[in-house]
């Protein structure tokens, strides 16, 4: 059935983001230089999507027979999904090339993962959250090995791979148990038909399914066995990615299932398993942290403490809550981004220095360096005027409201855990003598892209209110 | 009917006698010298003595990925090409670009690996 040119010209971030990849392919065969080319090729791209996402934030549509949505909330996730591989593609310049391996393949890949998020955040039909998310994950198999002659890359990937082809298995049988019994894949039918399906024991299984499936993907406890190894073994530019846009495009697919399903009934079902998961992540991620001494391992358990708190808010599930996690989401990218920045910024060859002895000190050589790394840590840990408090005080504040007061009291206490393994960082690089010299790179753009994300770590800390009352706008679209 | 079936009950009673007799007569004329090789079983000309967990060259790996490619390809276009008729009739030339811009990004993909070396054996 022929579309209206109304419905493409909707559709323009999209089309932006997938005719830049063919252009990119073109490129990367053409010409020898790529490498070069194709940095700003892509910084051009995500930025445009960014700014296109965020300035048509209010044109609220449904396209291609119900099949995508853009708009509302799929446009905050797209403006965060373009500005997370922006800042990452800033710091993967100079840092690809220390690494050894810097191919023109890795933009390209970044900018179909970007895409492939963007799918799955704007989609209104559970096929296209499946074709989204291995349009998503499959980009990311190939980056977590991106160099092939690296055993903990190839570590990194072989185990990214089996586990996340064992999730996608878990969703797909989860979609298929669905259709089964509801004959549709259309999200608002399902929902609207909710009520009536929820005793049947085959419709619920297969959305519990569906629900462990995305579990995998945000890092939550029962399931967070492969993040520690692959954010380690992986360039640290891609778990920069990994652990901030991919785990914002698994929760996009669930505050889209989920939340429509809390608006026609109360109360929600799936709380206890929720409540269940944000306990164990919060406790686990912040406990096991404080052991670690390599900082990617460290940042690792921390990302599986921040799902934790993000899932409180799917507990939750009310509009301060879903606002609170989209909140929560940005300025974990920001911040993540940030820290993985500096990381990639003091890495050495071969994986090297990456451990926080590594780091002794920073601030008698690199001054800068350590007060921005002090300003994410201090972000990640919470505290107040930065954007991280922020992220967790909504999301607390929707947990209260819905009566799940003692939820936000265990996300408070392991807080308080967490700012131990936080500032410990910022002791080694302020009260400790320097033991080795710490030669950084010195590539401006890895420095540009810290700079953005302290600047936005601040001013979402100072003006919360410019993003929430957007979000909170847009909230039940 | 159950009689305009006879037609194909036909077929298979025919091709059973002709296939029955060209393996009975080649047993029947052709020479019979059997040796160690020839005896063997058939197995894609290796050797079929010796384990089973043996390493194969990653680069069928990678033939039978560009595969998948190109028989998803032929998924797609089959049956377009056999609805091609109605699909104009109905919708003009949105049932001609469509496809077109499918298959020059697939093809840019089979262009990719050609100058990438993807399908050099050595």
């Amino acid at each position: 059935m022929p579309f209206s040119n109304q419905e493409y010209l909707h559709l323009l971030p999209f089309i932006i983001i997938g005719v830049g990849i063919v252009f990119s392919v073109v490129i990367e065969l053409i010409t020898k230089k790529s490498r070069e080319i194709l940095p700003w090729f892509s910084i051009l791209l995500f930025f445009s999507t960014a700014l296109y996402s965020i300035y048509t934030i209010h044109n609220k549509y449904i396209l291609f027979n119900g099949m995508i949505q853009v708009g509302g909330k799929a446009a905050i996730f797209n403006f965060i999904f373009n500005f997370a591989a922006l800042l990452i593609t800033m710091s993967s310049i100079g840092y690809l090339k220390k690494y050894g391996s810097n191919f023109g393949e890795y933009y390209i890949l970044i900018q179909s993962a970007v895409l492939g998020m963007m799918v799955m955040a704007g989609s209104k039909d559970i096929l296209m959250i499946f074709l989204g998310l291995e349009l998503m994950s499959i980009c990311f198999y190939v980056l977590a090995g991106l160099n092939r002659k690296k055993h903990s890359a190839n570590e990194a990937s072989l185990k990214y791979f089996l586990l996340g082809a064992f999730a996608t298995g878990f969703v797909v049988y989860g979609i298929a148990l669905i259709y089964g019994v509801t004959a549709t894949t259309k999200i608002d039918i399902l929902i609207q038909n909710f009520s009536a399906q929820s005793s049947n024991i085959i419709f619920v299984t297969g959305l519990i399914l569906f629900i462990i499936g995305f579990s995998f993907k945000i890092a939550a406890f029962p399931f967070h066995m492969w993040v520690p190894d692959v954010y380690q073994g992986s360039a640290t530019t891609v778990t920069g990615i990994m652990s901030t846009a991919g785990k914002a495009a698994a929760f996009s697919v669930l505050i889209i299932t989920l939340t429509a399903v809390y608006t026609v009934n109360s109360p929600n079902i799936f709380s206890p398993y929720f409540a269940a998961i944000a306990t164990l992540s919060m406790l686990f991620g912040s406990i096991v942290a404080l052991t670690q001494d390599n900082l990617k391992r460290m940042l690792a358990y921390s990302s599986i403490s921040h799902a934790g708190y993000m899932a409180i808010g799917l507990t939750a599930s009310n509009s301060y809550s879903i606002s609170g996690i989209i909140f929560y989401l940005a300025a974990y990218t920001f911040m993540n981004i940030g820290a993985f920045s500096i990381i990639s910024i003091i890495e050495g060859e071969n994986d090297s220095r990456t451990n926080i002895q590594n780091i002794t000190g920073l601030n008698a050589s690199k001054p800068m360096l350590a007060a921005f790394m002090s300003l994410f840590m201090f972000a990640l840990a919470g505290i107040p005027p930065l954007a991280g408090f922020f992220g967790k005080y909504y999301v607390f504040i929707g947990a209260i409201k819905s009566g799940f007061t003692w939820l936000a009291i265990i996300g408070v206490f392991s807080s308080v855990i967490s700012v131990y393994f936080y500032l410990r960082v910022v002791v080694f690089m302020y009260f400790k003598n320097p033991t080795e010299d710490i030669n950084t790179d010195t590539s401006t753009f890895s420095y540009s892209a810290v700079i953005i994300s302290g600047a936005m770590v601040l001013l979402l800390g100072l003006m919360p209110d410019l993003l929430l009352n957007l979000i909170l706008s847009v909230v039940n679209w | 009917m159950i009689l305009d079936y006879i037609p194909i009950f036909l077929v298979l009673i025919f091709s059973a006698i002709i296939g029955g007799a060209i393996v009975f007569s080649s047993k029947l004329f052709g020479p019979y010298s059997p040796n160690k090789i020839k005896q063997l079983s058939y197995e894609s000309g290796k050797d079929p003595v010796g384990t089973t967990h043996e390493r194969i060259s990653v680069k069928y790996y990678l033939v039978a990925m560009l595969f998948i490619i190109f028989d998803i390809e032929v998924i797609y276009v089959y049956p377009w090409a056999v609805q091609f008729k109605t699909l104009f009739g109905e919708h003009g030339l949105f049932a001609f670009i469509p496809m077109l811009i499918f298959l020059i990004v697939l093809e840019l993909g089979f262009l990719y690996i050609f100058v990438k070396g993807g399908l050099k054996w050595d």
